[in-house]
C-alpha cells in the first residue's frame, strides 16, 4: 500500500516536468507553392524563438489550393495561423464562423502581406509557340495550364491579371475582357486544384504549351527542374499579387497559443524572415531586403487590384461566386 | 424446401438458438456501415430537386466520365476474365518450378496499396520511361496519360479476382469428366465448351463481377496514370472529388448517386446471369 502511494506520488511529481518538456505545436495552413519556403522558415523561427524565450516550438504545415485550405479551416481544421494566397480567403474565414476578427488586416504591417509576388509565364525551352504576352495566350491551338480559380488563389490571380490586362489595354471595356477570358479558359485543357498541381502537370506530365503561375513558383521550378527544359517569359504587365497572413483568433484563444502564433507571423517581417522569402523568389516587403534583392526580380509593370478592379467583395461577387462570370464561361 | 438445404425458415423453431440476436446484429451492422451512409448520398442529392439533379448529372463532362469509367472497367474485367481463366488453369493443372511463387504473385494486387501501384505503372509507362518510351517509339502508341493507361491500371488491380474464384472450381473438377468426354468422342473444343465451361462459368461471372466492381471504384492507381483530362481521361471518382473541392457537395453526391444506380443495375444483371447459369451445371 505504501509502495503504491510512493509510486503514485513519484509519477505525479514527474507530470509537470513532462508537460514542460512537450513543445508548443502550431499548425500553419498555407497555400500550394510555399512548401520549400516554410520548411526553411520554420527551422529558423524555431531556433530564434528558442533563443529568445527558451521554449520549444514545433510547426506543422498543411499545403493545398488556398480556397480549398480556407474551406478546411472553416470546416474545422484547427489552424493556429493561416498564410494564404489571397485576402478574400481570409475574409471567408471571418464571414463563415468568425474565426478571425473583422480587422485582421490591421494586425500586421503592410495589410498583413509579408511579401508580394506576381504572375508570369513558363514555356518550354526555346519558346516553340512564340509566347510573348497575354494576347498570345488566346491564339487557337495554344494550351494554357492554369489552376482552378474556385480552389486556388493562384488561379484567381491568373484570372484577375488577365482581366486587368485587357481592361487596361481597352480602356476598361468589360465586354472585351469577358471575351478574352472566355477564350483564355477555352485554351485550358485541365484545371488543377492548386498552383503546385498545375506546375506538376506542365513540367512532369508534359501537358500544355505555357504555364501561368506565381513568379516564385516559376523560378522555383526552373531551379528544381533545370533551365535546360523550361524558360520564363515575363508579360508586359502583370498584377501585384498580395498573399496575406493571419492568426486564427478562435483557435489560438482555445489552444492558448496566441503569443507564439503572433511571434511566428511577426518573424515573417523580420530581416531573417524576409531574407528567406527573397531567397525563395518572393518579393520582400521590408525596404532594406527589397533593395538588396532588387536585381533578382524582373522589372514588370505591376498594377494593383484596388486600382484596376475595385475592392475584394466586388471582385468575389463579380467573378468567383456561384453563377458569376467564371461559372458562366467555364461550363465543364 | 430441399432436403439438403441448410436454410432455416424464420418462423420455424430452431435447434440452435440466437436467430433474433444475430438478425438484429446483422441489420444494425449493415445499416450503420452500408445503408445509412448510402442513403445519406441520396438525401443530400435530393436537396437539388429533379431538374437541377438531371442537369448536374448530364453535363458533357459527367457523361464523358461515365463512359470512361464504366467502359474501361467492363473492358478490363473482360480481359481479366479471359486471362484469369488461363492463369487459373495453368496453376491448377500444371506443375513447374516456381509455381508457388507465381501463385503468390497473383495475390500482389490485393496487397499493394493502390497509390504504389499507380506510381509504379505511371513510372513504367510514361512516354519517357524504359517501357513506355520504346513502345511509343516502335508503335506510336502512348500508354500513360491515355485511356489505355487507365485500362492497364484496372487490369492490374482486378487480376486476382477471376483467378481466385475460378481456381477452387477447377481444383474440384475431376479429370474423369474430361476423360469421359474424350472417350465418348468429344473434340477438345467440345470438351471445353460443353464440359468444363459450364462448370467454371458461374465462378467466372463472380470473378468478373468482383473485378468490375473493383475497377469502377478504383481511384488511387488510376489517377497517377490517367492524365485526368476532363472529357478524355477523367474517371467518375475524380470528377466527384473535383466537385467536392469546389464545395459543390450537391453536384458531387448527384453524380455519386448515378454511379451507384448504374453499378447496382449492372450487378443485378450479372447476378441474374449467374443464377441462370447455375441451373446449367452438371450436378
Amino acid at each position: 500500500m505504501l509502495l503504491i502511494r510512493k509510486l503514485l506520488l513519484a509519477i505525479s511529481a514527474l507530470l509537470p516536468i513532462v508537460a514542460l518538456a512537450k513543445p508548443i505545436q502550431l499548425l500553419n495552413v498555407s497555400y500550394d507553392p510555399t512548401r520549400e519556403f516554410y520548411q526553411e522558415f520554420n527551422q529558423t523561427f524555431a531556433k530564434a524563438y528558442k533563443a529568445k524565450t527558451g521554449k520549444n516550438v514545433e510547426i506543422q504545415q498543411s499545403h493545398g489550393g488556398s480556397g480549398k485550405q480556407a474551406r478546411s479551416v472553416i470546416d474545422g481544421l484547427a489552424a493556429d495561423v493561416v498564410t494564404l494566397g489571397i485576402p478574400t480567403d481570409i475574409d471567408a474565414l471571418h464571414n463563415n464562423g468568425d474565426l478571425v476578427t473583422a480587422d485582421w488586416r490591421t494586425k500586421f504591417p503592410n495589410n498583413s502581406t509579408p511579401y508580394t509576388s506576381t504572375i508570369t509565364f513558363v514555356v518550354r525551352k526555346g519558346n516553340p509557340k512564340g509566347i510573348k504576352d497575354w494576347d498570345d495566350l488566346i491564339k487557337p491551338g495554344i494550351q494554357i495550364i492554369t489552376p482552378n480559380p474556385k480552389t486556388s488563389s493562384g488561379g484567381q490571380w491568373n484570372f484577375l491579371a488577365a482581366w486587368g490586362y485587357v481592361l487596361k489595354k481597352n480602356g476598361n471595356d468589360e465586354n472585351k475582357a469577358k471575351e478574352f477570358i472566355t477564350k483564355f479558359y477555352k485554351n485550358a485543357p485541365v484545371l488543377d486544384s492548386g498552383a503546385r498541381g498545375s506546375t506538376t502537370t506542365f513540367t512532369q506530365r508534359g501537358i500544355g504549351d505555357v504555364l501561368i503561375t506565381w513568379e516564385n513558383e516559376a523560378y522555383l521550378s526552373l531551379k528544381e527542374l533545370g533551365v535546360a527544359k523550361f524558360e520564363i517569359v515575363n508579360p508586359s504587365t502583370s498584377i501585384l499579387a498580395e498573399p496575406s497572413v493571419s492568426v486564427v483568433d478562435k483557435v489560438v484563444d482555445r489552444k492558448g497559443t496566441r503569443e507564439v502564433a503572433t511571434e511566428y507571423l511577426k518573424y515573417l517581417y523580420s530581416p531573417e524572415g524576409q531574407e528567406i522569402a527573397a531567397k525563395n523568389f518572393y518579393r520582400p516587403s521590408l525596404p532594406e531586403v527589397a533593395a538588396k534583392y532588387a536585381e533578382k526580380f524582373p522589372k514588370i509593370e505591376l498594377f494593383r487590384v484596388s486600382d484596376t478592379l475595385g475592392d475584394w467583395p466586388r471582385i468575389t461577387k463579380l467573378f468567383f461566386a456561384d453563377g458569376a462570370i467564371f461559372d458562366q464561361i467555364y461550363q465543364l | 424446401m430441399t432436403s439438403s438445404s441448410t436454410v432455416q425458415l424464420w418462423w420455424k423453431r430452431r435447434i440452435l438458438p440466437g436467430f433474433g440476436l444475430t438478425l438484429g446484429f446483422t441489420l444494425i451492422y449493415l445499416s450503420l456501415i452500408v445503408l445509412i451512409p448510402l442513403s445519406a448520398t441520396f438525401v443530400k442529392a435530393s436537396g437539388l430537386g429533379w431538374e437541377s439533379f438531371f442537369r448536374a448529372v448530364t453535363t458533357p463532362r459527367a457523361l464523358a466520365s461515365y463512359q470512361v469509367s464504366f467502359g474501361t472497367s467492363l473492358l478490363a474485367a473482360a480481359i481479366n476474365s479471359i486471362f484469369g481463366v488461363i492463369v487459373a488453369w495453368v496453376l491448377v493443372r500444371y506443375h513447374f518450378p516456381g509455381k508457388k511463387i507465381l501463385d503468390t504473385i497473383v495475390d500482389l494486387p490485393f496487397a499493394l496499396p493502390t497509390s504504389v501501384a499507380g506510381i509504379s505503372l505511371a513510372a513504367i509507362y510514361a512516354p519517357n520511361s524504359w517501357l513506355g518510351g520504346p513502345i511509343l517509339a516502335w508503335t506510336g502508341v502512348k500508354i500513360a496519360y491515355t485511356q489505355l493507361g487507365i485500362l492497364v491500371a484496372l487490369i492490374f488491380v482486378g487480376l486476382p479476382f477471376v483467378v481466385r474464384t475460378v481456381q477452387p472450381v477447377l481444383e474440384d473438377l475431376d479429370l474423369e469428366y474430361e476423360e469421359a468426354a474424350a472417350s465418348l468422342g468429344a473434340s477438345r473444343r467440345q470438351t471445353i465448351l460443353r464440359v468444363v465451361g459450364p462448370e467454371i462459368f458461374p465462378a467466372l461471372l463472380t470473378g468478373f463481377t468482383l473485378s468490375f466492381a473493383r475497377a469502377v471504384g478504383e481511384y488511387g492507381s488510376v489517377v497517377f496514370i490517367a492524365g485526368n483530362m476532363p472529357m478524355k481521361t477523367e474517371i467518375i471518382p475524380l470528377l466527384i472529388i473535383t466537385k467536392l473541392e469546389q464545395y459543390d457537395y450537391r453536384g458531387a453526391t448527384a453524380i455519386a448517386v448515378v454511379m451507384l444506380i448504374i453499378s447496382f443495375i449492372l450487378l443485378f444483371l450479372i447476378n441474374g446471369l449467374q443464377r441462370w447459369s447455375k441451373s446449367k451445371k452438371i450436378r
